[in-house]
């Protein structure tokens, strides 16, 4: 891990116009590992730190000549759920996409920095945007099932990637996973446009986790729901945690709180070069950090709600 | 000019030049009603014509028997020809509509869009003569020479309309398929083209209904045939419909003018359904993919 962070680092130095956030407080950077070697609560309070997933090093993403993100640093750990909150337009969906590369059909997307994914960078020029996503899967914030049955929905991934064997028992393990079998068992043929937008969110989950990704992205997947639906989904993802690393964009600091291991907080900020204030990474610590003791002012405004 | 009101209390009646606006604002709306009763009576006079003295040349003999009872080869003719260069245009259409939605940045698609329009533009006698230029000159005449003059009279239609319904495919579900990280050309197999499969119908079933009544480009490729008996050989001369109808037209035999106007019937009929049939398709698919 370390040699690539240092290879990396290495590269990095030639590239123009770096922009450090402009605030006296330590950058989110050093923040980060500072907590990790620390080990200030969470699985490093037991001496154990999950292995590094994601490693993203001063992360700055363009689209044609605007800014939308700059400098963001963090690492995100193998099965802890990482929680991405901050008010809107501040980049938390753009940082969630660029993590796997589903901003690259975007018009004028350029990302400057790195993101390593277990030591590989995700933008490296021998990259596979398709094998990235075959990896790392991703849940939207409006339920997107194909117009196709709930079966076919789930089975279409494992078809199409040549996992065919098993493929009734891989669907039934994926729906049970995504919390839906028992209500779904016996309309396995009915098309999924039939379903709730609760129903609908957690077949795209189950159509998500079954080729088996090593990451889970959602971004806002619960913000169309109604309350019993976005509890449905809370309980879901404590039921996959562990299996999965789980990085959740959300809008809801309360969700943060109760389904988050760790939780980043995002927020406009000025940047030295930039006229206007640009999304960026304030904090990222433990839940109970940001959310009992945060160190940054404007994360503490944020939580205790006196902005955003 | 002051623009004011000169008596706010004088009685709500017209004032000033308001009467004279007035009549022509009614002038304008009677004027534009008309011209659309215009369009509608055109169209009725075309179609009373053509069923008051087509309705009665046709019976069961007229399109099972070859000329001079019936007229069975030239529908069986225009049948394979159109087959013919739907099977052409439609997979080249379909593939176009597919570079435009799925793969061609602004830069490409604007002036590929504009090609098509002027392609659907071209006289079809222009085809006609390509056509001949390219497949019957020094050669033979043929059906399947009509048939590639027909798809590219049918492939901006396609191509287009294919098109618009391909853009009404929500984005979310290309993400979808994105996300699973399944490549681009599986998706769109298997998710984008089946939700798209009403409106390419629709687009394929008016292209041929225009390209069944398409005259000028068969006078030159498929204008030399024995409308006696049926032909299924495309690579000769295949009697057809509409220059069968040019045809008897020239001749001056009253009987061969009632075959003409049967077969116009014909014609006419069935690019009324088709039309009718392909509208009530694409209202179905549009309905499906806009509530999903």
């Amino acid at each position: 891990m370390t040699s690539g962070l240092d290879s990396s680092q290495g590269q990095n130095q030639p590239v123009p116009a770096r922009v450090r956030i402009q605030s006296g407080l330590p950058s989110a950077e050093q923040n980060g590992t500072a907590t990790a070697a620390t080990g200030a609560a969470g699985a490093e309070q037991h001496g154990f730190a999950p292995e590094v997933v994601f490693d993203s090093q001063d992360i700055s993403i363009f689209y044609g000549a605007k800014r939308a993100l700059a400098g963001v640093s963090l690492r995100i750990r193998r099965g802890q759920i990482t929680a991405l909150i901050g008010p809107s337009g501040c980049g938390k969906t753009t940082f969630l996409r660029s993590l796997n590369r589903m901003n690259d059909s975007v018009p004028g997307f350029r990302i400057d920095g790195q993101i390593l994914y277990h030591g590989h960078d995700i933008y490296g020029s021998n990259v596979d945007q398709v094998e990235v996503r075959r990896r790392i899967g991703m849940v939207f914030q409006k339920p997107n099932p194909f117009p196709k049955s709930i079966f076919d929905n789930v089975a279409w991934a494992p078809r199409n990637l040549g996992l065919k064997k098993g493929l009734h028992d891989r669907v039934e393990k994926a729906l049970r996973g995504a919390a839906l079998w028992d209500e779904v068992k016996d309309r396995l043929k009915d098309s999924a446009l039939g379903l709730s937008g609760g129903q609908q969110q957690r077949l795209c989950i189950a159509r998500a986790i079954a080729i088996e990704p090593d990451v889970l992205l959602l971004d806002e997947p619960a913000s169309a729901l109604d309350p019993i639906a976005t509890g449905a989904i809370e309980d879901l993802m404590h039921s996959l945690k562990g299996r999965f690393t789980i990085v959740i964009v959300t809008h809801n600091m309360q969700q943060a709180a109760r389904v988050a291991d760790r939780t980043a907080f995002f927020s406009l900020a000025s940047v030295e070069g930039e006229p206007k204030p640009i999304g960026t990474l304030i904090e990222f610590d433990d839940t109970t950090t940001i959310f009992g003791a945060p160190r940054d002012p404007r994360t503490r405004d944020y939580v205790t709600g006196r902005f955003g | 000019m002051s623009g004011g009101i000169p008596d706010p209390t004088a009685p709500l009646t017209p004032s000033g030049n308001l009467r004279r606006r007035q009549l022509f604002s009614k002038f304008t709306e009677y004027a534009a009603t008309a011209a659309a009763v215009l369009a509608v009576a055109v169209l009725a006079i075309v179609v009373y014509t053509i069923v008051s003295r087509g309705a009665k040349a046709i019976d069961w003999e007229f399109i099972t028997t070859g000329y001079p009872t019936g007229v069975a080869p030239m529908l069986v003719g225009t049948a394979v020809i159109v087959a013919i260069a739907t099977a052409i245009a439609l997979p080249i259409g379909v593939l176009i509509a597919l570079f435009l939605t799925e793969y061609a940045g602004s830069r490409a698609a604007g002036p590929l869009r504009m090609t098509l329009d002027l392609m659907n533009g071209v006289p079809s006698i222009i085809l006609g003569l390509f056509v001949f230029r390219l497949l019957v000159e020094h050669k033979q005449q043929s059906g399947f020479a009509g048939s590639v003059a027909l798809a590219i009279i049918e492939l901006p239609l396609i191509a287009r309309g294919t098109q618009e319904v391909l853009r009404l495919v929500p984005n979310s579900m290309r993400e979808a398929s994105d996300a699973l990280g399944v490549a681009r050309w599986r998706s769109i197999l298997s998710v984008v083209l089946p939700s798209a499969t009403g409106g390419i119908a629709t687009a394929t079933v008016l292209a041929v209904a225009r390209a069944a009544g398409e005259t000028a480009p068969l006078i030159f490729a498929s204008s030399i045939f024995d409308p006696r008996k049926v032909t299924l050989n495309p690579f000769e001369a295949m009697p057809n419909v509409p220059v069968f109808i040019y045809k008897l037209s020239e001749e001056g035999n009253p009987e061969g003018f009632a075959f003409g106007w049967g077969m116009s019937l014909l014609l006419v009929s069935f690019i009324l359904f088709a039309s009718l049939g392909a509208r009530a398709l694409l209202g179905r698919s549009k309905r499906r993919l806009s509530s999903s």
